[in-house]
């Protein structure tokens, strides 16, 4: 699941659809196809392409206001695309029974709200809200996945603990755990670390590199190049609403892709502790 | 990452004894209502202890039977029954909203059905039938338009508040100019009705309202789930599966018809589904609003205002106006909270 062979020979074309080697020819798990995404007015993409290999650890980059969050949103089936496509495991992810969806495909978003007085455990355990039926019960699966989210994240020892009492970095560890119990294959992940100091920003890159490991596809919206670089597989590069590069960070991160698109003149070393692209800006 | 977290405490027990603590606070105050209820059976002219309740309504002698069951029963089971739907109804609407404010009497639907029977009653339509039906087709009225003026591709909880406060205030001036317009006795009736009253409920009245509240609540409890759910914001509810705008559209249509049913059948009482709910987030020290404790503090709100309004001077008042002082005072206690919170 670690390999780094980029998917596309030809990274820099803009277009994300094409075709994986041969040899490799895993399935793409999510799809947008000339997906038009836009708000009330404001059209964000006019016709998107990308693509999420099944078993990445794909992070999405690209300056603000880029469309990144908006693709993700897609995928998370909170925007529906005005024409083209979004597909999940190859259905029109629109016409997927929702709680079916929510049983594939998680998301940990920008924002969300604990209520008021909401303990660890509780919070947690209403991930596992697209398990449960009308009336059904708790059950012990249900149990099972929300000890195992707890345990991941590192949060046994805080589980009575209301929400509001925590520290940032607590909190955020918290809405991940309740993403996790969800237990699903895909995990999309809208900009996991911001607001959070740089340790913890690690811990948690390191909690989704471990999930990524065991077989989870991960999504995320990162800002930091470096770190987008050190932990995907596949990278994918946006700028005004499409997609400019995808493949491997080592093979899309160039000086002059960080010029075009951040318009920031840079140096590229290798990271002397990973050997991933290090992005150096120059004085300018 | 190891000194944020302190040493793993045993999880189940922990977690057992928070939620065994709020399951015992639920059930205390269930037995709270049922115990004032007994004692309430009791109060009047011709006084029974609590065991010559309890015999009576077990169908026991004949004259205290029938005080208790054929008098006394539908007041205080009215208390009871409108006390928890209105809780209920608060709850909903304070959870949606995110604001212990949002209450349908303060989003105006009280309001609304008060203007809807003061329209049947100074047009002469005024049966009880005719009068509870005016009510309730001007509380639902009013919900539509406050939702409809709050919608902007869906409804947020302080434009719902907001929107209703400006439709309540409007609704008042419409309310006092038909009442200033309108004959003696026909203001006097309006009037009477408009201060909210249990002292004309009996079977006749009730037997209707108990089974749309019966209807009611197999609803509300298919719905909290999803309410729970969308307390946690819209992306994270609809990235669990939920159909966010949908499930907040049939809660409102629930809550809305709570209250309308209370409304229709006993005239605005105030502030129950505005405190009850809060009253009892405190109690049980819960996750968000609940909904079965909401219920029960409401009912017994609204059974010992109503024994206070019978009791309290020697010609009885109607309830209405004893929840309306009970709220006021806690109205403005939250108020001061509030801003104090927010300084």
């Amino acid at each position: 699941m670690t390999e780094r062979t980029p998917t596309t020979a030809a990274a820099a074309d803009g277009s994300g659809a094409a075709p994986a080697p041969a040899s490799v020819a895993p399935s793409p798990r999510l799809v947008a196809r000339s997906a038009h995404l836009a708000y009330d007015r404001r059209t964000v993409s006019e016709s998107v392409d990308a693509e999420i290999r099944d078993g990445s650890f794909t992070v999405i980059v690209g300056p603000n206001a880029c469309g990144k969050s908006t693709l993700l949103r897609a995928f998370a089936r909170l925007l529906k695309p005005r024409s083209g496509s979004v597909l999940l495991d190859g259905r029109e992810l629109a016409a997927v029974p929702p709680k079916e969806a929510a049983r594939t495909v998680g998301l940990l978003p920008q924002t969300s709200t604990a209520p008021e007085g909401i303990t660890v455990a509780e919070l947690v355990s209403r991930g596992r809200y697209p398990h449960q039926g009308l009336f059904r019960q708790w059950t012990t699966a249900d149990r099972e996945a929300v000890d195992a989210a707890l345990v991941e994240t590192d949060l046994t020892g805080l589980v009575d603990v209301a929400v509001d009492e925590l520290s940032g970095g607590q909190r955020q560890r918290v809405w991940v755990a309740m993403a996790l119990a969800q237990q699903t294959p895909v995990l999309l992940l809208d900009e996991p670390t911001t607001y959070l100091d740089i340790a913890h920003q690690y811990d948690l890159l390191d909690l989704f590199a471990r999930l990524h490991l065991q077989g989870t596809t991960v999504v995320a919206v990162l800002h930091d190049l470096n770190q987008a670089a050190r932990y995907a597989t596949d990278l994918i590069v946006m700028k005004d609403g499409d997609v400019v590069a995808t493949g491997a960070p080592a093979d899309v991160l160039t000086e002059q892709l960080v010029a075009d698109v951040f318009d920031l003149p840079c140096l590229i070393v290798p990271d002397p502790v990973t050997g991933t692209p290090l992005v150096v800006p120059r004085r300018r | 990452m190891t000194a944020l977290s302190p040493r793993p405490r045993p999880r189940p027990r922990r977690v057992a004894t928070a939620r065994g603590r709020r399951r015992l606070t639920t059930i205390a105050l269930a037995v709270v209502a049922l115990v004032v209820a007994i004692v309430a059976l009791g109060i009047g002219d011709y006084p029974l202890s609590p065991i010559e309740v309890v015999r009576a309504l077990s169908g026991g002698d004949g004259f205290a039977s029938t005080i208790v069951l054929g008098w006394r029963l539908p007041r205080v089971l009215a208390a009871l029954v409108f006390g928890a739907a209105l809780g209920v109804s608060g709850a909903i609407f304070q959870s949606l909203t995110r604001n212990p404010l949002g209450s349908p009497d303060v989003i105006g639907f009280s309001t609304g059905a008060y203007t809807g029977a003061i329209v049947v009653i100074v047009t002469g339509a005024s049966s009880t039938l005719g009068t509870a039906g005016g009510a309730l087709a001007g509380g639902l009225l009013t919900a539509l338009v406050v939702y409809l003026l709050a919608y902007r591709g869906g409804v947020q909880g302080l434009r719902l508040i907001i929107v209703g406060i400006g439709v309540t205030a409007l609704l008042h001036s419409v309310n006092s100019w038909l009442l200033l317009r309108a004959q003696n006795e026909v203001a006097l009736t309006a009037s009477f009705w408009g201060a909210g009253s249990l002292a004309l409920v009996g079977w006749p009245q009730l037997v209707p309202a108990l089974v749309l509240i019966a209807v009611l609540t197999p609803l509300v409890m298919m719905l909290s789930r999803p309410l729970r759910q969308l307390e946690l914001g819209d992306d994270a509810a609809r990235s669990h599966g939920l159909g966010a705008e949908g499930a907040r559209l049939a809660l409102v249509v629930v809550g809305v018809a709570l209250t309308a049913v209370v409304t229709a059948s006993t005239g605005p009482i105030a502030f129950v589904a505005l405190a009850a709910p809060q009253l009892a987030r405190r109690l049980v020290r819960s996750a968000g609003v609940p909904l079965v404790a909401g219920a029960l503090t409401g009912a017994v709100l609204l059974l010992v205002a109503d024994l206070v309004a019978q009791h309290i001077t020697s010609s009885p008042v109607p309830v209405g106006l004893v929840t309306l002082v009970i709220g006021g005072v806690y109205l403005i206690t939250l108020l001061v909270g509030e801003s104090r919170r927010s300084v």
